[in-house]
């Protein structure tokens, strides 16, 4: 077992340190402050090639593994949360399950432009009434000739409204089963901006990851083209929790990277900050303050780290995930909150960064997955 | 159309400095980041790549280390990395450093040579000119602008109350200004790619035409006689007082040492 | 290195830069320079002048301490172009042998410098802000070796100001050294001093090296020279707007001093890169400084430490310029600034 990065992944490291913060960390808390998607740094990103970083070249990627990626989402969620999720969002829920379930042309027609970050990518799931739950959805899709058609509402849509393509998980037909119960069969579909009946509601606003867009997506009688069924009819759900388990790999690190970026501010500022006479760093309470938040997030970043490369090399990584997600999203709440403990009443205002890293934090263990989905998960595979 | 550019490894001097405790630098401490200066001249090459599909060539003499900035040059755009590095070359001055460089480059075709201005350790911004000047090829110093035109390249040459636009006639050397452009990213899949290719590995017995005694310490005609790290002038006296009270006491200052 | 026959090697030579005419200043401050090591080594000062049409320039050379100045006179030289300059270098060189060349670290000595180093097969040593005769190894060496005598010791600072170097040439000659602008003293200029003039021409033959002037662009350059003032109202990223500096020129004007800055009010657009002090600005050495909202980066101390009087404003009480500041106030610059400028104005307006 080898604990270490090699060259190419510390070399990548190192690429996605620089661009966190000479172009993402200057606007972070601009985009907080005024809600608003930076477009600038995605196009930005795009150029650098980080809107395909696990895509094949054959498809316009970077050809790299999923542990580039990982690390790319880690490094900008360490100084822009709401950064960190576009990608993840982008290139695990709407860029994979095309990659993993389309057909030879819709890989190329779809997976190619996203890769190159020409178009930007969504994933549609929750619905105002199925969040954990998705049994309560009720967004349907109907084939008439050519066209699918579909109706119903999704809410908390990560990229909603910037995003060009999006990934909609709706019922195509509703069975009984030998009791009687009802079931309701999803698919999936890929869904252009701008087909007709596809509209956006209203933008959520955020406690945190407030530069991220988060939309209500509407379907009227929305029509797409038949082929635009992704995986086989009926599929939806398994294609939705595969993707998920993908996606909670991206949040994991997204977590990890609040919390590091975190860490790394508590340390300048205790050394800095006096108190008594002395720097706060020269504190016992902080410095164990300190040691126990280092600790908890080099086990966060293991087991993210782990998820990542079983994804690489295994079919299923379900539990892996689930269990990155779980510790990574409370070990970011736990260590923003500990570090605007530290800073006190500075931790509190909003000049500083960490009181917006506490804010972003707290998404982390409720989108994807809230952490008790990610225990039910975990506890499944144990007393199978 | 062929072009070569010269990079090197250097401690990272900006924002990053740091000390030891007895006030020495800590170079062990500092990054080593390609030098500023070379990078944008290998900006300026990527971009005639982009435009004309040349084929670009980085080199760098060092330290086997320094294969990580060729790395980095490759996971830029660069085609092909040449490093030169041998303990017998170690210690070179400008003289025997330009000599060395020159003695690589008779090796290989080229059509343009660019150089940094000058690297941030040493700030000399000797060894482009005098690379050109073993060579036999014109150099064109503080190049603000670099175009390709035919067999010829136009190049701003920078002063410091004007510049001129010079053309000359390839191969020819010109040294990159860091205001020549913003250097573009890495990307992640070049990082890989990067690490797939092979670098050149050349030592002593690879350079043409250069003479035992014009390389490394002893062919080095200039001599560090003594070298310390700066002692800064000391900090005197530092006041918290209210802007009326800080007034007073700047005016008092003036006063006193007869400014006013 | 071939060896050379050092002994043939005589005199202090400089290069007197000129552009369009006019004698550049770091001409006179070598000379001033040139002056005290030939004083040492018992020799004289030559300038060495490139240009065309230049021969009304001797005798501003010959004022400022110029014992000789050895002129090569010709059309090729009317634009500084590397070729035909560093032709003419060299071939002074070669034909009159000076022990020690000094040239200035400008955009054209720090291209024409290298290139005749290189052409001459000697050493050259950047950028040097202390020149002094003296000891090569500086003490005895223990194993008996030779130390030679009436070296020329060149000290220079490296790794952005960080570190600093004294370079010898002991093998080679001339001993050749870029220097600073702005470090060295000008002596005080005898009027109708004259100088043996030598006029010499090596030809010019065009070959591969001579490159075509297309364009000359002159930067408009309406501001104040930053090096040549007595008193500096540096400001920095705390001044925080490109308005506010008008706290800083009020200042400025009424105690009869200039604008300055460090690099972050250059990269925010609020000064043009002429007001900036600093490694990648320039050497300044006023009577006073004032480092206004400037945090005192390593870099910019390095273009500032040699100020008579540094006095720091910043309301961070750890920023570094406090360690080279000879009086610091932890304040804010909005509230002390214009309260300074109303003080001088007043204390001023009673004289």
């Amino acid at each position: 077992m080898d604990f270490s990065l090699d060259k190419k992944h510390e070399m990548a490291r190192k690429l996605f340190n620089d661009f966190a913060e000479t172009e993402v960390k200057p606007l972070a808390q601009e985009v907080d402050e005024t809600e608003r998607f930076p477009q600038e740094t995605v196009d930005k990103m795009a150029k650098a090639g980080f809107m395909g970083i696990p895509v094949p070249k054959e498809y316009g990627g970077q050809g790299c593994d999923p542990l580039t990626y990982i690390m790319c989402v880690e490094e900008l969620s360490k100084v822009c949360g709401t950064t960190g999720v576009i990608v993840s969002a982008h290139t695990s829920l709407c860029i994979d399950p095309i990659l993993t379930y389309g057909t030879e042309e819709q890989k190329q027609k779809y997976v190619r432009p996203l890769a190159t970050g020409e178009k930007l990518g969504a994933f549609a799931l929750t619905e105002p009434g199925a969040g954990t739950d998705a049994q309560g959805a009720q967004t349907k899709a109907v084939l008439d000739g050519d066209e699918w058609v579909l109706n119903g509402s999704k809410c908390f849509i990560t990229n909603g409204k910037v995003a060009d393509v999006y990934i909609v998980i709706a019922i195509t037909s509703i069975t009984e089963d030998k009791k009687g119960r009802k079931k309701k069969n999803f698919s999936a579909f890929i869904v252009d901006k701008g087909a007709p009946g596809f509209s956006f509601g209203t933008k959520e606003k955020k406690m945190g990851i407030r530069g991220s867009s988060t939309y209500e997506l509407i379907f009227e009688d929305c029509r797409i083209p038949k082929e635009n069924i992704l995986g086989p009819e009926g599929k939806g759900f398994p294609i939705a929790m595969h993707t998920l388990d993908g996606g909670r790999i991206g949040i994991a690190a997204q977590a990890l990277g609040i919390a590091e970026g975190a860490l790394d501010r508590a340390i300048a500022y205790t050394k800095e900050r006096k108190q008594f006479g002395r720097s706060i760093a020269a504190q016992q309470n902080t410095q164990f303050k300190l040691a126990d938040m280092a600790a908890r997030i080099d086990a966060a970043q293991m087991l993210v780290y782990k998820a990542a490369i079983a994804k690489a090399n295994q079919k299923v990584y379900s539990v892996e995930a689930a269990k990155a997600k779980l510790f990574a999203a409370e070990t970011a709440m736990a260590v923003t909150t500990q570090v605007v403990q530290l800073f006190g009443g500075y931790g509190y205002i909003r000049e500083y960064d960490v009181e917006r890293m506490m804010r972003d934090a707290k998404i982390t263990e409720i989108y994807e997955g809230t952490s008790e989905v990610q225990r039910m998960v975990i506890s499944g595979a144990l007393l199978k | 159309m062929k072009i070569v550019v010269c990079i090197k490894q250097v401690p990272d001097t900006k924002g990053g400095v740091k000390f030891n405790p007895d006030g020495t630098l800590d170079r062990a401490g500092m990054l080593a980041i390609m030098n500023p200066d070379d990078k944008a001249g290998l900006e300026a090459a990527l971009r005639i790549k982009d435009e004309t599909g040349a084929e670009v060539t980085v080199v760098t003499m060092g330290l086997p280390k320094a294969d990580d900035v060729l790395r980095e040059a490759m996971a830029m755009g660069a085609d092909k990395a040449i490093l030169v590095t041998d303990r017998v070359l170690g210690g070179a001055d400008t003289w025997a450093t330009s000599t060395t460089i020159a003695g690589a480059l008779r090796n290989i075709d080229y059509d343009l040579i660019i150089t940094g201005r000058q690297a941030i350790d040493g700030d000399t911004a000797q060894v482009g000119p005098q690379i050109a000047e073993h060579l036999g090829i014109p150099v064109i110093s503080y190049a603000a602008d670099i175009k390709v035109e035919g067999d010829s390249i136009i190049v701003k040459r920078q002063y410091e109350d004007r510049y001129h636009e010079l053309k000359a006639k390839m191969p020819c050397l010109v040294t990159a200004l860091s205001e020549l452009n913003v250097p573009r990213y890495m990307t992640p899949g070049g990082i890989f790619d990067a690490y797939d290719k092979e670098v050149t590995v050349w030592g002593r017995k690879d350079l043409k035409d250069v003479d035992d005694g014009d390389i490394g310490l002893a062919g080095s005609p200039t001599k560090i006689a003594k070298a310390s790290d700066k002692v800064r002038k000391g900090a005197g006296e530092k006041v918290v007082l209210d802007p009326t009270e800080s007034v007073a006491y700047i005016m008092g200052k003036l006063k006193e040492r007869h400014v006013i | 290195m071939k060896k050379m026959d050092l002994t043939q090697y005589k005199g202090v030579y400089i290069y007197a830069q000129q552009v369009d005419n006019v004698v550049s200043s770091i001409a006179y401050e070598l000379i001033g320079k040139a002056k005290e090591l030939a004083k040492d080594l018992n020799t004289d000062v030559t300038a060495v002048l490139l240009g065309h049409n230049v021969g009304n320039l001797v005798d501003g050379l010959a004022e400022y301490g110029a014992d000789k100045v050895i002129v090569v006179d010709d059309p090729e030289l009317e634009t500084y172009r590397t070729e035909p300059y560093a032709h003419a270098l060299a071939s002074v060189i070669n034909e009159y042998k000076p022990e020690i060349m000094l040239v200035g670290a400008t955009a054209i000595g720090r291209d024409l410098g290298p290139t005749v180093s290189a052409r001459v097969k000697t050493g050259l040593t950047a950028d040097c802000t202390v020149l002094e005769i003296g000891d090569f190894p500086l003490n005895p060496p223990a194993d008996g070796s030779e130390q030679k005598h009436n070296q020329l010791l060149m000290t220079r600072p490296a790794f952005g100001g960080n570190t600093i170097a004294t370079i010898a040439c002991p093998d080679n000659r001339p001993q050749m050294a870029t220097v600073r602008p702005g470090v060295m003293q000008k002596l005080d200029p005898v009027k109708g001093a004259k100088a043996e003039v030598i006029n010499y021409n090596p030809g010019f033959t065009k070959n591969n090296k001579y490159v075509e002037i297309i364009n000359i662009v002159k930067e408009a350059k309406t501001v104040e020279n930053i090096m040549d003032a007595k008193i500096l109202v540096s400001g920095g990223r705390g001044v925080g707007s490109a308005e506010n500096f008008k706290l800083l020129k009020d200042l400025a004007e009424v105690i009869g001093g200039t604008v300055s800055c460090s690099r972050a009010v250059v990269e925010n657009g609020w000064l043009a890169q002429d007001y900036q002090v600093g490694q990648t600005g320039k050497t300044v050495r006023p009577n006073v400084y004032f480092a206004i909202g400037i945090s005192g980066a390593i870099q910019h101390v390095a273009g500032m430490e040699e100020s008579d009087i540094v006095i720091a404003i910043n309301k961070d009480e750890d920023a570094p310029i406090f360690d080279v500041a000879d009086y610091g106030i932890v304040g804010d610059l909005n509230k002390i600034v214009p309260a300074l400028t109303q003080q001088l104005k007043e204390a001023l307006a009673e004289k």
